[in-house]
């Protein structure tokens, strides 16, 4: 059984067409890299992997599953996680009470109205050792308006470690981090068990690269080319729309 | 004891005791009930506010639905649990129609259907004179009497109004710490990541608009059987619009925040208003002024001057060293 089966996804908004009959199949604990220049449409295949958007046509399966027209938070208790390309957190609260919501986001007690959150010892705990995960439990207690753009990327994937999702899709994990900071969510990545399958959409050749099994090249919504790193690296296409050959 | 609870149990003290440091006087009694009760009210609508991030403008719809509903039950004879209890299944079913049209949208769209659905009560209460009486409105001739105790006299409705109060304060401050009360704020400061977490938003945000719903009636009942009287005043826009300004200018996500900012409009309402014949322009000049110096309302704002202030006596006191490190960096 694959972990993802995307098959003749379709997506267009008013004459644009963003998706175009898009085929894509993820095996399970695979490292699935989707590169393509801007405006290639890789963002919106997320969000329609996700649900956030509506497919004109096609289907998506997660795990032998048809999600195509599950809701979103359907998706999240599917084990389907994602992180965002610009970032999108909760900024009155501290980093801590964001990775406690994303554990809540999963659990029956969010209906709770009558417990005390802070009393919730299993949530609380589970949420730092999510945190211990990408080395901020030191700072767990601070307020998010507080931290640099670095640390809020690892809260982001903290945030969707922590829901321990079957299927991971990260948008642009290493965008606008430092040479340093780009060192540690690769170490971060590299450190995810095979267990869970990644997607992720990066322009960072350099620390992507190496991550990848396999790549695909997107370019005006359409599959390119497709296939391991050094068949993605050597295919003339790959130069010819992304790599600026 | 901490400073907070130190200040909890003088506030307590204070309310039970108002009636007797008031001098028994019916008329500051009155004044302080309907503080209390419009507290409730702007509590209520703090839960959409403040927690949910949606402004309704059709609130005071919801409070006169509750009024309208108790009284006209109670002039058909029925008795005052009845009256009651069917108010407040009324006002949970109004408030359950009027999330399910606001909750087709957010932000400035949410604001004008609670506007709209306001007003179509408000014209509701004004036009079908058959049923509501027009602009005659509806007498509640008698008070109810729990336990045998009559409400009749000002200070035996100031303390069940205050029972109330502490019941809603108290019962705000559990739902603010709850799970549900995080997943509340959660859609305010980012729905779709909410969405992305596996939350229902919109049933968050419908369950939300039903408590602050059963509030606002709570507050109804109590506006009802303070005045003895409803009319189509109550509901209107102008009315709504204080209880917004209630929040906004005591502060939005607050719980204190709210009760000031009831206590505020109250004031200028009825007590200013006999000095001044333009306490309109009075309370237009408070606002002006917490908006300026403290835009985030009265009492986060005073918090904040409380501690700029103390910052800077420390200063004045110890010095250079007594500034925060991120200050005396370079």
């Amino acid at each position: 059984m694959t972990a993802l089966t995307v098959k003749a996804l379709n997506k267009s908004f008013g004459g644009l067409r963003v998706t175009a009959n898009v085929d894509l199949v993820v095996e399970p604990g695979e490292r699935r890299l989707i590169i393509g220049p801007n405006g290639a449409g890789k963002t919106t295949l997320f969000n329609l992997m996700t649900g956030e958007i509506a497919p004109d046509s096609g289907s998506i399966v997660l795990f032998g599953r048809d999600i195509t027209r599950a809701a979103c938070r359907r998706r999240a208790h599917l084990g389907l996680a994602r992180t965002y390309q610009i970032i999108t957190l909760f900024s009155h609260d501290t980093i801590l009470r964001n990775v406690t919501l994303a554990l809540l986001g999963l659990s029956p007690l969010r209906w709770n109205v009558l417990a005390d959150l802070d009393g919730q010892r299993h949530l609380v705990d589970r949420a730092r050792g999510a945190l211990g995960k990408v080395g901020l439990d030191h700072i767990a207690e601070r307020p998010l308006a507080q931290t640099s753009y670095g640390e809020r990327r690892r809260v982001e994937i903290a945030m969707a470690l922590a829901q321990e999702p079957k299927v991971l899709l990260l948008d642009e994990p290493f965008a606008g981090l430092s040479i340093d900071e780009r060192r540690d969510v690769q170490k971060l990545l590299r450190a995810i068990p095979r267990e869970v399958t990644v997607v992720m959409i990066e322009h960072n050749m350099d620390v992507a690269l190496d991550l990848a099994d396999r790549i695909t090249l997107l370019h005006f919504g359409e599959v390119v080319v497709e296939g391991t790193r050094a068949e993605v690296v050597a295919d003339p296409r790959t130069g010819e729309v992304y790599l600026g050959g | 004891m901490t400073l907070r609870s130190a200040f909890a149990a003088v506030a307590l003290m204070l309310l039970f005791t108002l009636p007797i440091w008031l001098g028994g006087h019916p008329y500051y009694i009155n004044i302080s009930s309907q503080i209390l009760f419009w507290a409730v009210a702007a509590l209520a609508l703090n839960v959409l506010v403040g927690y949910a991030g949606l402004v309704s403008l059709g609130h005071a719809g919801l409070l006169a639905m509750t009024g309208y509903t108790a009284g006209l039950l109670l002039q058909a004879g029925y008795g005052h649990l009845t009256a009651d209890l069917a108010a407040i299944v009324v006002t949970l079913a109004a408030s359950a129609v009027f999330a399910v049209l606001a909750l087709r949208s957010t932000g400035i769209g949410f604001l004008m259907i609670t506007l709209a659905l306001g007003q179509i009560v408000w014209g509701i209460a004004y036009r079908w004179a058959s049923l509501t009486n027009g602009d005659n409105g509806v007498n509640v001739v008698s008070r109810p009497a729990p336990f045998g105790i009559s409400l009749a006299s000002p200070e035996a409705f100031y303390y069940t109004t205050l029972l109330l109060f502490l019941l809603a304060v108290l019962s705000m401050r559990v739902f603010v710490r709850s799970p549900f009360g995080a997943s509340v704020r959660g859609t305010r400061d980012q729905a779709r990541r909410m969405t992305a977490l596996g939350y229902n938003v919109w049933l968050i945000r419908f369950l939300a608009f039903l408590v602050s719903g059963f509030w606002s009636g709570i507050a109804g009942l109590l506006y009802v059987y303070y005045h003895q009287f409803i009319a189509p005043p109550t509901a209107s826009l102008q009315a709504s619009a204080e209880i917004l300004l209630m929040v906004i200018s005591g502060g939005t996500a607050t719980l204190l925040g709210p009760i000031a900012g009831a206590a505020i409009v109250v004031i200028m309402k009825n007590v200013v208003s006999a000095y001044i014949e333009r306490w309109n322009l009075v309370l237009g000049l408070i606002f002006i002024l917490i908006i300026t110096f403290m835009p985030e309302g009265l009492v986060p704002g005073s918090v904040r001057w409380w501690r700029a202030g103390r910052q800077w006596l420390r200063v004045r006191t110890n010095g250079w060293a007594a500034r925060p490190a991120r200050e005396r960096s370079p």
